[in-house]
């Protein structure tokens, strides 16, 4: 069996541009979830009105680039807005019924064969993302050699003996473009969560009638939370979209979301480095089951009878709820979570 | 606040108005001319409501003809389980929403307000089960209670330069409340993992991070312990000696009679009397609404 190949193979993935996009998105979600206890379990909307929204403007609108990213956010803000007017006035647990609605809508909406001329239908939109490649500073056919550090006609390779991480030119643009945003918004949300801005939204996820009695707008901070969240959602979008250079409805359905709901478990809600950690290692995860079963099948180590290829993704999912399960008994705070606060008793 | 000087009246200044307790004969004097009868005319009121009516359904929870606080009093509120004082209360501070009725605090009609603009206006109240931010540590619940924050803005947020003096500030003014509650040790532990009782003592300093010209306690003594029912009365007196109007739901009639200057009593979401504590007491119509109307029949 192929060890060198698989740890390769997770770790390179473990860094690269689909384990940026579910940080990104977890990001948002930690503002809304981790910090204010706003139940969005429509962030995977976010995204996909970020996605389309830049799809759309330069496909079927004919818009520069960078009006389409304008036209991805904007729409993130009114997806925002239409969700929390509605809902954040009452109990918490309204905004989570209409976000899961929400979003399942959105989809719908993109899949419909009414626009399908416009939107592709169920199979989504490409032709968007030259002009972002077309700023692509890692040239196509660079080969060079620097140390363990090599470029092989724009492929670059760091060889760590024990395993190496490779990656296209363009994974390389999208990474560096990514890394930049998730760099930012932590900062971002680092400055934010230790304002008086944010020591608000922690009351109000703590208990939202005393923070009103204090004298607080609580619905005005609950929609920033949501709409910010929202932007971050939909900028996770964009990497999403053109990290693959096309858009297609059906991968933006409930699952997404809940993806980034494991991600930010996972790393620990609350915490400004939650979403990334937890972001890197549930990709290696996911990808060191499926790499190394598979591997694991091909190579004879588990007979043939006992499981088939086909059912190596399942079984990955499988695994990763039942590390889901392990992790909410022995350690419910997540990675960087602080044990102490969520045992807290809450009366 | 401690402007809010009491206006003089003639008769009143008996000896044992030591300087340390100068609210408590201000108070009582300016309640001595009120006639005990509901919805008795003040002559400062910091609380003017009229009409306030909220019913469920059929159900009236709330019906209050007319009442008036005197500013600078301790007013206590009580009545039978049911009464409607609660609900009173919520609505009075912007909780929730009158059927009808109009109110004025402190000179602004205050009907229409929200709960938040209401705290803003300088009415701030607390809770029967107490509101602690229990994953906060108890600085942070008390920084949170300070009102007009540069850094509660977003974009302000951002830039710590724009409000770290105002936070220092703050934070000063916290520390001296919390010396004054004996929480002050405490300020760095989660307020979760304080007791019962200090968590009452927390909500209450946290109130007047906010420099309220009134208090409203919504049963302050709830399950607290008899220990530190003593402290939180001699806090209680300490606002109006700052010049608060304290307006407090309660059961506990000893309570009543040690700290309130004037009470009012609700039954069935009426106003049915008010008057001094010692006139309360003599009330015939407060031991029926407490016992119902024909207890003494009952024993003939």
């Amino acid at each position: 069996m192929d060890w060198h190949f698989v740890f390769s193979q997770a770790l390179t993935q473990a860094i690269g541009p689909t384990m940026l996009v579910y940080a990104l998105g977890a990001i948002g979600l930690n503002l809304q979830f981790g910090y204010t206890g706003l139940l969005n379990f429509g962030q995977a909307a976010f995204a996909a009105v970020g996605a389309y929204g830049l799809a759309l403007a330069v496909v079927a609108f004919g818009l520069p680039f960078w009006w389409g990213i304008l036209v991805g956010l904007a729409c993130a803000v009114v997806l925002a807005l239409l969700m929390g007017i509605p809902t954040l006035r009452l109990r918490a647990d309204y905004l989570a019924i209409v976000t899961i609605a929400a979003a399942e809508i959105v989809r719908r909406l993109f899949r419909a064969t009414v626009w399908s001329e416009h939107t592709g239908g169920s199979d989504g939109m490409r032709g968007f993302s030259d002009p972002f490649f077309a700023l692509n500073p890692v040239p196509e056919d660079a080969t060079w050699t620097f140390g363990f550090v090599s470029m092989e006609s724009g492929r670059l390779t760091v060889d760590f003996g024990l395993f190496d991480l490779q990656y296209s030119h363009r994974d390389l643009w999208i990474m560096l473009i990514g890394w930049v945003l998730v760099a930012f918004f932590c900062v971002v949300l680092a400055l934010l969560v230790h304002s008086p801005w944010g020591r608000v939204l922690k009351g109000i996820r703590e208990d939202e009638e005393a923070v009103r009695s204090l004298g607080k707008n609580v619905f005005a901070y609950k929609m920033q939370a949501l709409v910010i969240g929202g932007i971050i959602g939909a900028v996770a979008g964009f990497v999403f979209a053109l990290s693959r250079a096309n858009v297609q409805p059906d991968t933006f359905s409930t699952d997404f979301t809940f993806y980034f709901y494991v991600v930010l478990i996972l790393g620990g809600a609350a915490r400004i480095f939650g979403p990334v950690l937890g972001a890197a290692l549930f990709w290696f995860l996911y990808n060191i089951f499926s790499q190394g079963l598979s591997q694991a099948i091909t190579s004879g180590l588990i007979p043939s009878g006992a499981i088939n290829q086909t059912q190596v993704g399942p079984l990955v999912f499988f695994l990763l709820g039942l590390g889901m399960v392990l992790l909410l008994i022995f350690r419910p705070q997540g990675i960087l979570g602080n044990r102490r606060e969520l045992m807290l008793d809450v009366r | 606040m401690s402007d809010d000087t009491q206006p003089e009246t003639e008769a009143t200044a008996p000896a044992e108005a030591a300087p340390v307790r100068a609210g408590i004969s201000a108070a009582r004097a300016s309640l001595a001319d009120v006639p005990p009868e509901p919805g008795a005319p003040k002559q400062d009121p910091i609380l003017n409501a009229t009409g306030v009516r909220r019913a469920f359904g059929g159900l009236v929870a709330v019906d209050v003809a007319h009442l008036e606080v005197q500013r600078g009093t301790i007013t206590a509120l009580i009545g039978p389980n049911g009464a409607g004082k609660t609900t009173f209360f919520n609505l009075l501070t912007g909780f929730d929403r009158p059927s009808r009725g109009e109110w004025v605090f402190d000179g602004r009609r205050a009907d229409r307000m929200r709960s938040y603009q209401v705290a803003r206006a300088g009415m701030v109240r607390t809770f029967q089960l107490t509101k602690a931010l229990t994953r906060m540590t108890v600085m942070d619940n008390m920084l949170i209670g300070a009102g007009n924050q540069i850094g509660e803005r977003f974009w302000a947020g951002l830039v710590p330069p724009l409000w770290k003096a105002q936070e220092a500030a703050n934070r000063a003014k916290a520390m001296e409340l919390l010396e004054r509650f004996k929480l002050d040790r405490k300020r760095d532990d989660y307020a979760g993992e304080l007791s019962g009782g200090q968590r009452k003592l927390l909500e209450m300093a946290r109130a007047l991070m906010l420099d309220p010209k009134m208090v409203m306690l919504d049963e302050p003594m709830a399950g607290v312990n008899p220990a530190l029912k003593q402290s939180l009365l001699e806090h209680i007196k300490d606002l109006r000696e700052d010049g608060m109007t304290v307006l407090f739901v309660e059961h506990d009639m000893d309570m009543v009679h040690e700290i309130a200057d004037w009470v009012a009593v609700m039954a069935a979401g009426q106003l049915i009397t008010e008057g001094t504590p010692d006139q309360i007491s003599a009330d015939r119509r407060v031991i029926d609404a407490y016992l119902g109307a024909h207890h003494d029949a009952a024993q003939h």
